[in-house]
């Protein structure tokens, strides 16, 4: 399935859970409510339409920063212009991040046997950052979601072992999260440098 | 006996107790920085703990302080025994954002460079495995031939490991003179070494032994654990990003992905010995199919002329077609005497760097590389989001770039390969004997900066 | 000159001479530089040639400690510990930038330069270094170690300039 027909048969399946989906630059997208992630990521799973049998990838962004970065006024026109290549199909803009969320959690599905491909989105509150696991449905998740709640903080309700995975559990906060300085160390020995 | 239950112990029999080990994270037998904790029964494995983050360096975060050519450098550092895969693979993910097409030679180019990375990936992975398992004298002929391909690197991007080849919108230089004698020679080279390599192991007792039956995984929880690459085919799946969804021209080549039928060591080794061969076929293919670049020499007198006498006639007011002259730059710039580069970049001036000699020898190409690197100039691609899949030699990368319209990436993430694979690692291990850990370990081909990036 | 200090001299000089070629090293090996050092380790380049050719993968059969590669804090405790359970006489070779001063990776998760956790004596810097690069310093390595006598303590490492730390 094209991103286009990918797209509408989702919406036609879920119509209240899909809350908004785009195909920016040929990636179909579709943003989802936390309530019916489940749901959807087991219909996407094991219906004959969709069939994607693989959880490429589980991340999250943070969208706190986003528009606030300053670029110097000086420089404000230089830079590149856009000019889409004939080969990538570019009919949608990108309708920018899905405000007020602070974050989002971004997984990537791929299809083997009908060989498409999809992200989903679902925009998290930083006051209750909680998301349904999806360890039930693809096993791929459960490192993932360890790596998204090391580094963002993001909790998944139902995960077996929620437990940071590349930091250490002396680490305080999320270094991910935009407001987490680059080079705050909070090293185990040795000096702060 | 069930290896996930507890042993009993039997009245009259001497008591069971289970053991636990602890393996890494410095350990002679793990060519990375993990630590496994095994919880033993005999020597039996009933059940694994994996902890990883030893070589966690903050990719995603550096990426998101630099600006997009900036990350190129990192991307090196992923997966750096393949670095040109995570290099052209970043860079197609920047300019799906940009939405920006490249030449056809740059393509070319593209795929011989990750072929060829990827051969050196796949002899580092079996000669490190079977070094493991003892037999050194592999490892070293493995080597040999890396040292070939490596040499060959060098010869195109300067440097053997930390390339920093790509660029977004292009590559770096053109292939040098010579390339394709030389590329032919190593070729013929690693074959060689290939072949010897097959009679040392293929039919050895030894390795066979090890290999065969362990470390095994069925198909459906590959899929489900999301394992790409060599180590998903050796489990019977042809899943090859390469062929499912081709990028750059890869769908112009012939080539097999070879699959395996067992899912274990054995076939995973199996696989990846035959992937070798294929990617040297690709290579072979690309070579006789890459088209020219358009630019070569002086129109007019076809000889190159130094860089300093092409600033004069700049000078001089007689810039008639001196974009398409061919510099050759002072030997104080050594390995910077390379042809214009109108084949292998974007036409996109405001994207590329541009070519060394430009950079040097005229003030438009000066201004293009000052514009491009300073800071608050430089790519700023439209506000989106996009990923972008290619075949790594452990399986698909992609790359998910977020931007908003600034000159650094909002968010760039990257999928790599061997985290699944590595979240498989107590499904791989458990039943095996503890010796097993070794060579399911070494086919796992974990590589540090990629998994914790 | 006593006759003792004659003596002395000679035996250090024999003594030096002989731990110089038989240089016992454990690698520590975490990251992109390990490539390099395997590189530099097999036939093409061989170490053998300075008597470094035989890693010990117990850090108490072994003299000379190679840190290969970053240092994340995480991984910095197990370096020290390593470094720790080495027998005297031993020497740090800082292998690679990221040993060296932390290289680029300027975040939250590295350590900068691992001579802030343990003394180092030769540092060898590039990202990778070349091979080389590494002969070199391992003949620099060389010249300290012959320097080293039998009885003199071992040269305490030079701190780092007050300027440098933060
Ligand atoms: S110095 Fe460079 S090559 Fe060596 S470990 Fe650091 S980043 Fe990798």
């Amino acid at each position: 399935m094209n991103a286009a027909s990918l797209i509408q048969a989702l919406r036609d399946r879920f119509p209240h859970a899909v809350q908004a989906a785009h195909s920016y630059r040929g990636d179909a997208t579709v943003l989802i409510g936390r309530e019916s992630l489940l749901e959807v990521a087991r219909t996407l799973k094991e219906d004959p339409a969709f069939q994607m049998s693989f959880l490429m990838d589980l991340t999250a962004v943070d969208f706190s920063a986003y528009g606030k970065k300053r670029s110097p006024a000086f420089f404000a026109h230089s830079g590149v212009a856009v000019k889409p290549s004939p080969e990538i199909p570019d009919e949608e803009p990108w309708p920018g991040p899905p405000a007020p969320a602070r974050f989002v959690v971004v997984c990537h599905l791929f299809s083997l046997p009908l060989k498409h491909r999809l992200r989903i989105e679902i925009p998290v509150e930083e006051a209750d950052a909680e998301v349904d696991s999806l360890t039930s449905v693809w096993a791929s998740a459960n490192w993932l979601e360890r790596e998204v709640w090391d580094m963002f903080g993001i909790r998944f309700h139902g995960h077996p072992n929620l437990k940071r995975i590349l930091m250490y559990d002396e680490f305080v906060g999320h270094p991910l999260r935009k407001d987490y300085p680059v080079n705050k160390r909070q090293p185990l020995i040795g000096p702060i440098n | 006996m069930d290896p996930t239950q507890t042993p009993k112990s039997i009245p009259g029999e001497p008591e069971t107790r289970e053991m636990l080990l602890n393996v890494g994270p410095a350990h002679p037998s793990m060519h990375g920085i993990i630590r496994i904790i095994a919880k033993l029964d005999g020597e039996q494995v009933l059940d694994t703990d994996v902890e990883i983050g030893f070589l966690h360096r903050g990719f995603e975060k550096m990426a998101e302080t630099v600006d997009y050519n900036g990350v190129m450098p990192y991307t090196d550092r992923l997966n750096y025994v393949s670095p040109l895969i995570n290099n052209v693979g970043y860079c197609m993910a920047v300019e799906k954002l940009l939405g920006l097409s490249v030449p056809e030679r740059c393509h070319y180019i593209r795929v011989i460079v990750s072929e060829i990375s990827r051969i050196t990936d796949h002899l580092t992975c079996v000669g490190a495995g079977a070094m493991e398992l003892g037999a050194f004298s592999v490892f070293l002929y493995m080597i040999k031939a890396r040292e070939f391909l490596w040499e060959l690197v060098e010869m195109v991007t300067g440097a053997r490991l930390t390339v920093s080849y790509c660029r977004v919108g292009g590559v770096k230089g053109d292939l040098p003179e010579g390339f394709e004698a030389q590329c032919r020679h190593a070729l013929q080279e690693t074959r060689k070494v290939l072949k010897e390599a097959d009679a040392l192991l293929t039919r050895n007792r030894i390795f066979v032994d090890r290999m065969s039956g362990t470390g095994k995984i069925s198909a459906e929880d590959a899929i489900s654990y999301g394992i790409t690459g060599p180590f998903l085919r050796g489990s019977g799946v042809a899943y090859d990003v390469r062929k499912d969804c081709p990028y750059a021209v890869y769908d112009r080549f012939e080539f097999d992905v070879p699959v395996g039928t067992r899912g274990d060591n054995y076939d995973r080794y199996l696989v990846r010995m035959e992937e070798m061969e294929q990617s040297i076929r690709i290579v072979e293919q690309a070579l006789r199919d890459i088209p020219p670049g358009p630019v070569l020499a002086n129109p007019e007198t076809g000889r190159p002329i130094p860089a300093a006498e092409m600033v004069d006639e700049g000078k001089m007011g007689r810039i008639a077609g001196i974009v398409d002259h061919r510099a050759v730059i002072d030997p104080t710039l050594e390995g910077a005497a390379k042809s214009q580069h109108g084949g292998i970049e974007a036409g996109e001036k405001r994207v590329f760097l541009p070519a060394k000699e430009d950079t040097y020898g005229n003030i438009e190409g000066l201004m293009q590389h000052f514009k491009l690197v300073m800071y608050g100039h430089g790519i700023r691609p439209p506000k989106g989001e996009v990923y972008f899949p290619v075949e790594g030699a452990n399986g698909e990368l992609g790359f998910y770039v977020v931007s908003d319209g600034t000159g650094s990436a909002y968010r760039v993430r990257v999928r790599p390969p061997c985290f699944a694979i590595m979240a498989a690692l107590p499904k791989l291990l458990v039943g095996d004997m503890i010796a097993d850990i070794t060579p399911t370990f070494g086919s796992i081909n974990m590589i540090g900066g990629e998994l914790d990036r | 000159m006593s006759e003792a200090g004659f003596f002395t001299t000679r035996l250090d000089e024999a003594v030096g001479w002989a731990r110089k070629f038989s240089i016992f090293q454990y690698p520590f090996v975490t990251a992109c530089c390990g490539m390099e050092y395997m590189a530099t380790a097999c036939s093409h380049y061989d170490v053998d040639r300075f008597g470094a050719g035989l890693p010990r993968f117990s850090p108490r059969q072994a003299d000379v400690l190679f840190v290969v590669g970053t240092i994340s804090h995480k991984m910095a405790p197990v370096l020290k510990r390593i470094y720790d359970q080495m027998a005297e006489p031993k020497w740090v070779v800082a292998f690679g930038v990221c040993t060296c001063t932390g290289g680029f990776y300027d975040n939250y998760a590295t350590v900068m330069g691992i001579d802030t956790i343990i003394p180092v004596d030769v540092y060898i810097p590039g990202c990778p270094p070349r091979p080389e690069y590494v002969l070199d310093g391992l003949m620099k390595l060389q010249v300290k170690i012959q320097e080293h006598g039998v009885s003199g303590a071992r040269s305490a490492p030079e701190s780092r300039p007050a300027e440098l730390v933060r």
